[in-house]
């Protein structure tokens, strides 16, 4: 498969915490994280706070050392690799975050940190630069005269539009989006959105699209992989995930997403309590303690990812086993267990 | 990040088929009472360079029993309004014009004082970020109790059974176990549900929640919502509920009113922006914002909210508007009435329907 410009299998990240004064103790925020994107593809990868989804993006671009696993691009292997080698890749993984305004530096002019880049990795000659800024602005909706401007002085949306296209500047394949329209209104995040879209068909882009907003993530990613305590849950393409989970967790999150209209009603399925530890967590399913469907098995079983179809993968050890049998399929049209 | 989460044991699995809950409740409960009654409230901002209006002149009232959602985007005014009600607005902030009436009394002719005995007491507020809120080095208990003591007089067992009550009342699961909790040992959700019984301490009349589950994770923001609703159901509690997110404004609220620009530009029953939305902001608004059924490039509104110290002349909205005339950029609209219970600031409105 030449053409998945990013390949992780079994990432994983550990940080030791101190119980007590002698005790350590492992939280796992990232547990054996296996992913594919191709050029030209969306793949988003969901979760709520604390269930690792930031880790991940920043272990791939080597912001952190992961504990273990691999990272390839473009079919090499990037993990090892000293920092000096790392830096040479640099440019063709870039990220983009969710506070534009604190990602800029307030000092100087959103032009020169577009320029930035291109200087640091040497991508045009000096007296290029210019043309290449603008012509960077222009690819993001903004202007010339926007090049002189500090960050303070522009809209969100013009921030982000500049976070964009210093993102850009260095020519990746793979950008991260991490909650890239989260602190965005409404109607300029609908713009990021289309532009985002935009410049992925124009460049053949791949993204890693970080986010908790299940409706940005239908709009954007053509793949979604949703997370739950460091661990992947379910991954499929979007909107079969979005109208069909196969993990309770999946269907716990759609049915919380508020509705589209007042009339509209919709299955709610509401997990118990909130997330556990991260700390020590078990081998077996770790949302069962909160879930629903849960049953015996559910803790008595090692639950690893399977695919059920050949593109759609569940953790979720009842769904595996009666599927195949042909027993439970639980459809978000199916009421939840009287429990 | 340890056991401290499993007692937010609050949510038991819950099936119902809400989101009808808007319309059907408010049906029944909403009386005829109104508890806030805002009149061509102006507020403005007096820099040191200029006199920048932030409240053109704004109306809006809420009934007892009922939610009224105010719906807008980065400096359209929403929380200016909320700060303008509860007697919080800072300088350079100043009322210039309007009043407020809550039941009879005009909150703008208060004293400091009188304002504070209604602050906190018979209007409670609630914030987006909850933590930052509650004072670090309080447990929940001494704060809840020293509510209590201010506003009931209670105090020792009476006053900590009565805290329990609250926590409970809230979803909290062991109220025991969070009296003795300090801010930074409870999630998000759960100092949500915190500040929302300290809110409750002393019976309010109107509840102004400003944000109020924007911070959380999407299953904890359901549970917050449906908390409210469940207050409005039980206790007919009327509330003033400020929010970027039409989701949330479909979820729970009974009427809407759009804002843009520090000016509403329409208001109605919630049905009826999602159904006929009049205004072309709304109708932006609501084709704009992506949804899980979402599929293609997302109809945005061009350009962005204007600045308000270059506020364009005649309508806010027509820079961006797809509709705009000539008129549009001369005159500026009124909230006129559009049928019995719906009201929108647009000269073509009538035109465009």
């Amino acid at each position: 498969m030449t053409d998945l410009l990013l390949d992780v299998t079994g990432l994983g990240k550990r940080y030791s915490v101190r119980r007590g004064i002698f005790r350590h103790r492992d939280l796992v925020a990232a547990d054996n994280i296996s992913l594919t994107v191709r050029a030209g593809e969306t793949l988003a990868l969901v979760g709520e706070s604390g269930s690792g989804k930031s880790t991940v993006g920043r272990c791939i671009l080597r912001l952190e050392t992961p504990s273990g696993g691999h990272v390839f691009l473009g079919g090499k292997e990037i993990t090892g690799l000293p920092d000096s080698e790392v830096r040479k890749l640099r440019p063709h993984m870039q990220m983009v975050y969710q506070e534009p305004l604190e990602s800029l530096n307030p000092r100087h002019p959103v032009g020169k940190l577009v320029a930035e880049p291109l200087l640091l990795h040497g991508i045009v000659p000096k007296s290029e630069i210019r043309n290449r800024v603008i012509e960077l602005f222009r690819m993001v909706g903004l202007g010339e005269e926007h090049v002189n401007r500090y960050a303070h002085a522009l809209s969100g949306g013009q921030q982000q539009r500049v976070g964009i296209a210093r993102a850009l500047a260095a020519n990746p394949r793979l950008l991260i989006l991490d909650e890239p329209t989260s602190a965005l209104d409404v109607s300029v995040e609908a713009q990021i959105l289309n532009l985002l879209r935009d410049l992925q068909r124009r460049l053949q882009l791949a993204y890693l699209f970080i986010s908790h907003n299940l409706a940005a993530v239908a709009v954007l990613a053509d793949r979604i992989s949703v997370m739950y305590l460091g661990q992947i849950v379910e991954t499929g393409p979007t909107h079969e995930v979005l109208s069909n989970s196969f993990h309770p967790y999946t269907r716990a999150l759609v049915s919380a997403t508020p509705v589209d209209h007042p009339r509209q009603s919709k299955q709610r399925i509401v997990l118990k309590g909130e997330a556990t530890s991260p700390i020590d967590p078990p081998a077996h399913c770790r949302l069962a303690p909160r879930c629903p469907y849960s049953q015996p098995i559910c803790t008595d079983t090692v639950a690893e990812l399977a695919s059920v179809t050949p593109d759609r993968f569940t953790r979720c050890v009842r769904f595996q086993r009666e599927h195949i049998e042909g027993v439970w399929e639980p459809r978000m049209s199916d009421p939840p267990p009287s429990s | 990040m340890t056991n401290a989460e499993s007692v937010g044991e609050q949510a038991k699995t819950v099936i119902s088929s809400s989101g009808s809950s808007a319309g059907s409740v408010a049906a029944g409960t909403v009386a005829d009472v109104p508890v806030l009654c805002i009149e061509r409230l102006r507020v403005e901002f007096h820099l040191p360079s200029a006199k920048v209006v932030v409240l053109a002149g704004i109306n809006l009232s809420v009934r007892e029993g009922e939610i009224v959602g105010i719906v807008g985007e980065s400096g359209s005014g929403k929380s200016v309004t909320a700060l303008s009600i509860v007697g919080l607005l800072q300088p350079p902030g100043v009322v210039t014009g309007g009043q407020i009436l809550f039941f009879d009394t005009n909150l703008l002719a208060l004293d400091a004082n009188e304002m504070r005995a209604i602050r906190g007491n018979r209007i409670s507020m609630i914030f987006q970020n909850p933590r930052a809120s509650l004072n670090p080095v309080f447990s929940v208990g001494k704060v809840l109790r020293e509510v209590l003591l201010v506003h009931s007089g209670l105090r020792g067992a009476a006053a900590t059974a009565r805290a329990k009550e609250l926590l409970a009342d809230v979803g909290l699961f062991d109220p025991a176990e969070v009296l003795r909790r300090y801010p930074h040992q409870l999630s998000g959700g759960m100092a949500q549900r915190v500040m929302i019984a300290l809110a409750l301490a002393s019976s309010p009349q109107l509840l102004l929640a400003d944000e109020p589950s924007t911070a959380l994770d999407v299953t904890i923001q359901y549970q917050i919502i449906q908390l409210l609703s469940q207050l409005r159901k039980e206790r007919g509690l009327a509330q003033i509920v400020i929010t970027h997110n039409l989701g949330v404004i479909a979820e729970l609220c009974d009427r809407v009113a759009v804002m843009y620009a520090g000016m509403v530009l329409e208001e109605a029953p919630v049905e009826q922006i999602f159904d006929a939305p009049l205004h072309p902001y709304t109708r932006g608004l609501l084709t704009a914002r992506a949804r899980t059924e979402a599929t293609g490039d997302l109809e945005s509104i061009p350009g962005q909210a204007p600045d308000l110290q270059n506020r364009p002349a005649g309508c806010p909205f027509h820079p961006r508007c797809g509709e705009a005339r000539d008129i549009c950029r001369a005159v500026v609209p009124q909230l006129e009435n559009a049928g019995t219970s719906r009201r929108v600031a647009c000269l073509r409105w009538k035109e465009l329907a």
